[in-house]
């Protein structure tokens, strides 16, 4: 059975978290003042920062599996996203992602251009578009269109809605009220990396 | 025959020094007293080996020669953590450069005595001290370069290795670049020694033995399976030291450590 992500007694050095619950097609808006814990919070969960705790995703614990394993299942794109190597086709090894390259408006970047080329906001495009091309179980997305215009931020909210109404168990930190709205978050506030309202 | 050089002649060739003194305080070069403290230091840590060297190669005990090899290699080991700019916290930050450097050398140090030269006994000072010394100066310097490089790369490239993890990528798979580059800084020195030998420069071994009146193709012989043997102890020392450094640098998460440096 599908029961989504589910958290439980997670700590680390800054977050501090007794229980979470994200469930398929019924998306979570974090929100929170800058340095609250948010970004801290998907770094424990998909284990990139030391952190104790429980995490689930549709009923299979994240400590019998390897981390590889779990990354391939829940995908964390941060709001600043890295690359390691210098061209832009040094990161098109993973599945195909000509699809949502394309619906994301990056038609137009070549394999051999330079990641230092792009904009922020192509960057930040592209990364939405390499993680959503490996069809992730669970997507966590750290600020996804906070350097993107208008027109690039309805593409990202497009694509998201029919995979949010497919069942996709999303969790997105955002700093728009009007955004967590339209895709229909449920919202989740963070503070002092703790979820406002949990003892 | 052999010429000897004399206490006079070495004196002499110190004027050199003092004219290049003379030189840098006219024209304020700045460099007179790191200058002469750095031939200061050499000259009494020459005369001090001398002697060491003396008693051992007389007395050629066992114990002896393994306890100069062994002070040589914890002065070495001593050098690498030094030159480090990020260091590992704890027992690391000298142990890893320590043995790797210890490893390398010893394994093909052993080799070259056992299999190649044979002196009797395998480990005779005479020739075991001066080979050992080569390896574990070369392997250090390989070394310490090699780690100081990973533990660079990886501090400076965190978000892009953190960006290949977050794919799935294993540890090793995330760090290829920063040991590829590691692995590159640490082999530089002995593959360029490697290049220029012969063309722009003559080395010291092999000067030294000429002076000695040795026959030069011996000397050639000797300085070329010399150099063989320390681009071995230097691969070998720097391959294990990278590769210790990435354990050190990750954990069995796959996740990157850098709070395992001194300072971070």
């Amino acid at each position: 059975m599908k029961t989504g992500l589910e958290i439980r007694h997670l700590t680390s050095a800054i977050i501090d978290v007794a229980d979470i619950a994200v469930r398929p097609g019924a998306p979570v808006a974090l929100v929170g003042r800058s340095g609250s814990g948010k970004s801290s919070l998907m770094r424990a969960i998909v284990d990139l920062d030391r952190n104790e705790g429980e995490v689930m995703l549709h009923g299979v614990s994240r400590s019998g599996m390897s981390a590889p394993l779990w990354r391939q299942a829940i995908v964390y794109v941060p709001a600043e996203p890295g690359w390691w190597g210098e061209r832009v086709g040094d990161h098109l090894t993973g599945p195909d992602s000509a699809e949502t390259r394309s619906a994301l408006g990056l038609d137009h970047i070549q394999p051999d251009q330079s990641i230092d080329r792009l904009s922020t906001g192509e960057r930040q495009r592209l990364a939405l578009a390499l993680a959503l091309a490996r069809q992730p179980q669970a997507l966590l997305l750290d600020e996804p269109t906070a350097a993107l215009d208008e027109t690039s931020r309805d593409m990202v909210e497009t694509l998201l809605d029919p995979m949010i109404a497919a069942g996709l168990v999303l969790m997105m930190a955002t700093h728009d009220p009007e955004q967590a709205r339209r895709l229909g978050l449920q919202r989740l506030e963070i503070d002092g990396g703790r979820v406002r309202g949990e003892a | 025959m052999t010429i000897d050089p004399g206490n006079g002649a070495v004196m002499l060739a110190a004027i050199f020094l003092i004219l290049n003194a003379g030189l840098s305080m006219a024209l304020q070069l700045g460099f007179v007293r790191s200058m002469l403290i750095a031939a200061l230091r050499m000259t009494v840590q020459l005369a001090l080996v001398g002697l060491v060297l003396e008693v051992v190669l007389t007395s050629a005990s066992a114990w002896l020669t393994f306890g100069v090899m062994g002070f040589m290699a914890a002065v070495a080991g001593y050098e690498i953590m030094a030159r480090q700019e990020r260091r590992f916290a704890g027992l690391w930050g000298y142990g890893l450069g320590a043995t790797t450097m210890l490893l390398g050398s010893a394994i093909v140090t052993v080799f070259a005595l056992t299999i190649q030269i044979g002196p009797d006994p395998w480990y005779a000072p005479r020739y075991a001290i001066p080979l050992f010394g080569m390896m574990l100066g070369n392997a250090m310097t390989g070394v310490a370069l090699g780690l100081n490089a990973l533990t660079g790369e990886v501090s400076a490239r965190r978000r892009g290795i953190e960006a290949h993890l977050l794919t799935g990528a294993t540890r090793w798979q995330a760090m290829t670049p920063a040991m590829r580059r590691a692995a590159t800084a640490g082999m530089v020195p002995i593959i360029n020694a490697m290049t220029a030998t012969g063309i722009v420069a003559l080395p010291g071994m092999m000067t030294g033995q000429i002076l000695a009146g040795a026959d030069p193709s011996q000397a050639v012989r000797y300085q070329l399976m010399v150099m063989f043997l320390i681009a071995g102890a230097t691969g070998l020392g720097l391959i294990v030291a990278v590769m210790g450094g990435v354990i050190r640098l990750t954990d069995s998460r796959h996740r990157i450590r850098l709070d395992r440096l001194r300072g971070s």
